[in-house]
């Protein structure tokens, strides 16, 4: 199976990093969470209720809709601040990016472990600019909103094309498929990383960060 | 591989659409209510949550939509649109955005009704929820108060883009195919205002009074910053009750199986909810005419005659906003309480008959005979509107209370504060400010601007003269409660703006006249050898201060 890749670009200033990233980041986990499966007799299940929220930025003119769900919320603040971070001490540029992969855990027989196979990433690169006066500043707040939204429409519109989805999975098998730890909701597994890149695209300095549910420890 | 639907999967896809469809229009018009939307997951799944999304219903809502679809279900040629526009306060409206749930011929006969079909609509609604926050019109509805309100319309048949003005743009949100046709979810939305808009309210003097008092005494402190719609209960409250979708008593309880797709078990089971409101039959059975719907709603909405009101049909935009205190027996209004405690006193405005900018309502407005009309039309509407905001809780103030009654999100000031400026022209807050108003405004008009001289400088040429054109005490017009953001009455008796017209005309300095001036040197002159007498009685005094200095 051929793993889907998505590219956004956004080109941002400082502050604004962490809004645009988590606008996007939420974006796609709206569209790739569930409500929580209940399994019952003779293999039926069924699903939770997933709430919605709407997020105003405090230094972009946009607004999102995330999942309601604060460990979730949590999660992806918890990163994208790690990221903003690297971005601000790497001292280069000002270019990264970060990616959201959603993946399959397949299990392998031991010794080896479990294989954790892609289905679709979403890589955000960044571009930090940086602005001398205010009024260079409150163009860039209005500038970037209708960035975003465009990034949003983009996004939904590959969601619309319905294209490979992992099968339902049996209660045994829900792990492989979804992320089963946080309370509210489940999202399919996702694992969130992020490069600081130079001018060149080349990594001058990897940090990867893996936020991996592991129920299944080998 | 079935190619003909059977009956239970027909049964289940004709529902499915149905309350897509009402869901679809509830997540609209709620993302046009000015307010940030927040619900919460649940793991457990309750009955009612279609789609698996906690979308909450809005009573009124519903049940326009009902009447609008009247027990029809889109299929080609007859889409389930829903228009939003926006109408100022001096009764000009203009479209903003028409969303349109089509379905065409395609059709995915493979796809399975009760488990893909499902979640794909699902999936559709969450993509619904996230697009319209990013079209203009979002952010133009969250500023909505004193100048416009934002107002909705359902209507079924043909879709109708006229009003959208030239250039607009379409954005998909979605499709998903079914064995019947694909059904296809789209905005058209208005381009040529989103620019002016941003930009033009974010610099709009506030002595228009809009939105600047969203930080000023908020009627619930007690509200945290998102809120959760609950409008069936305000709903009961006002005495008006709608039958809310649970009471079509049917309930969608899903469960999927992870055997086969053909053994999906979908149960529908009818139960009763706990809000035992009437259900209203009646509006089913409304023959409803697409095309002759735009014609009646575009002379309904620009004439505002009282009568129109009465007719009782789905014509009339929908106030997205909510107005409190309106006749309880009006079927339109939707009646929940708003931030506001009460009803909110009339505005003060001033009765201007509209002198249509002619060219400014040519761009703004279509090539459409009905908005066209509105020129002559509106400047009663104006009258009308004005001459019945004296009354409170009669049929009809409901108009009127229409457009005032949002002043603002976190407002509970009276609206008779606000004083409109003489503008005549439709959309006026849309059009560049004349300089009367800009040098009324402190955030425009800077101290120390070439357009008012500095106090300095008046105080040297003339006694108690006035800084150009602005000022408070010698302003043409009236500007009344001007009130920044941010600024509260309470803990600060002076905020920025009284601040500044305080202190923009101080009196002069005293040594800087020069007949006071001229008068305290003479005097000065002559009580010198006084002090000096004095100065050398105190002489040992004033070496010591010296040495003690050293």
């Amino acid at each position: 199976m051929n793993c889907r890749s998505e590219v956004l670009e956004v080109s941002v200033e400082g502050r604004q990093v962490e809004e645009a990233m988590l606008a996007v980041l939420h974006t796609v986990l709206l569209h790739r969470s569930t409500g929580k499966f209940h399994y019952k007799k003779e293999g039926t299940y069924s699903i939770g209720t997933v709430g919605t929220q709407d997020v105003d930025c405090d230094f972009i003119d946009f607004t999102y809709v995330r999942v309601s769900s604060e460990e979730l919320d949590r999660a992806l603040r918890k990163v994208v601040g790690e990221f903003k971070d690297a971005l601000r001490n790497s001292g280069g540029d000002g270019l990264g990016q970060m990616s959201l992969e959603f993946y399959q855990k397949k299990k392998s027989r031991w010794p080896f472990s479990d294989e954790c196979i892609p289905w679709e990433v979403w890589t955000v690169k960044v571009h930090v600019v940086a602005l001398a006066t205010e009024q260079e500043r409150q163009i860039c707040r209005e500038k970037v909103g209708e960035k975003l939204c465009e990034k949003i429409i983009n996004i939904v519109e590959v969601m619309s094309r319905h294209e490979y989805l992992p099968k339902m999975p049996t209660q045994s098998e829900v792990d492989n498929v979804f992320d089963t730890g946080l309370r509210d909701v489940q999202p399919y597994l996702y694992k969130i990383s992020f490069q600081i890149t130079d001018a060149l695209g080349t990594s001058v300095t990897t940090t990867m960060r893996r936020l991996i549910k592991d129920t299944l420890a080998l | 591989m079935e190619t003909d639907l059977n009956s239970q999967d027909r049964k289940d896809l004709d529902k499915f659409i149905k309350f897509f469809a009402l869901k679809t229009v509830q997540v609209i018009v709620q993302a046009r209510l000015g307010e940030k939307i927040c619900t919460r997951s649940s793991s457990s799944p309750t009955g009612s949550d279609w789609f698996n999304l906690a979308i909450k219903d809005i009573p009124e809502v519903t049940h326009e939509a009902k009447k609008a679809l009247a027990g029809q279900l889109p299929a080609v040629g007859r889409s389930m649109c829903v228009e939003i526009s926006l109408k100022t306060s001096e009764g000009d409206s203009m479209e903003l955005e028409i969303w349109c749930l089509e379905m065409n011929e395609k059709c995915d006969k493979e796809i399975k009704v009760s488990y893909t079909v499902y979640n794909r609509l699902s999936l559709l609604l969450k993509s619904l929820l996230a697009i319209t926050r990013v079209t203009p019109a979002y952010r133009l509805s969250r500023k909505q108060g004193h100048e416009y309100v934002i107002l909705y319309r359902i209507y079924f048949g043909e879709v109708q883009l006229n009003g959208l003005g030239e250039g607009f743009q379409t954005v998909r949100v979605g499709t998903v195919g079914t064995p019947v046709g694909t059904i296809t979810l789209s905005c058209a939305y208005r381009i040529n205002l989103a620019f002016m808009s941003t930009r033009q309210f974010e610099r709009t003097p506030p002595i228009m009074g809009i939105i600047i008092d969203h930080f000023v005494d908020r009627p619930f402190p007690s509200s945290s910053p998102m809120h959760p719609c609950n409008y069936r209960t305000a709903g009961e409250d006002a005495g008006v009750t709608y039958p809310s979708v649970e009471d079509s008593q049917e309930v969608c309880t899903t469960s999927f199986s992870t055997s086969p797709p053909s053994q999906c078990v979908f149960t529908v089971t009818k139960a009763h909810f706990q809000t035992p409101t009437p259900v209203v039959t009646d509006t089913l059975r409304v023959p409803m005419a697409g095309l002759a719907f735009s014609h009646q709603l575009s002379s309904s909405r620009l004439s505002y005659q009282p009568a129109v009101l009465g007719v009782g049909s789905a014509d009339l935009a929908y106030p997205v906003v909510f107005a409190t205190g309106l006749n309880a027996t009006h079927p339109h209004q939707l009646m929940v309480p708003g931030k506001e405690g009460g009803v909110p006193p009339a505005p003060n405005q001033p009765v201007h008959g509209a002198q249509a900018d002619q060219e400014r309502l040519a761009t703004c407005a279509p090539p459409d005979g009905a908005h066209c009309a509105a020129t002559p039309s509106s400047s009663e509407d104006t009258e009308t509107v004005s001459n019945s905001s004296e009354g409170r809780a009669s049929p009809h103030d409901v108009l009127e209370t229409i457009f005032v009654r949002k002043v603002g999100a976190f407002v509970n000031k009276p609206i008779n504060q606000v004083t409109l400026t003489s503008l005549d022209i439709p959309f006026a807050m849309f059009a560049p400010k004349n300089l009367e108003l800009e040098d009324a405004d402190p955030m425009v008009n800077p101290p120390g601007s070439p357009e008012t001289e500095s106090p300095l400088q008046g105080s040297l040429h003339s006694d108690g003269s006035s800084g150009g054109s602005s000022g408070n005490t010698h302003d043409d017009f009236v500007m009344i409660d001007f009130k920044p953001a941010f600024s509260k009455d309470d803990i600060l008796p002076m905020d920025l703006g009284t601040f500044y017209r305080e202190f923009q005309n101080p009196p002069q300095l005293s040594s800087l006249s020069i007949d006071i001036g001229a008068q305290s040197m003479a005097e000065d002159l002559d009580s010198l050898p006084e002090k000096l007498a004095v100065h050398e009685k105190n002489v040992r005094e004033f070496d010591a201060f010296v040495e003690t200095l050293q």
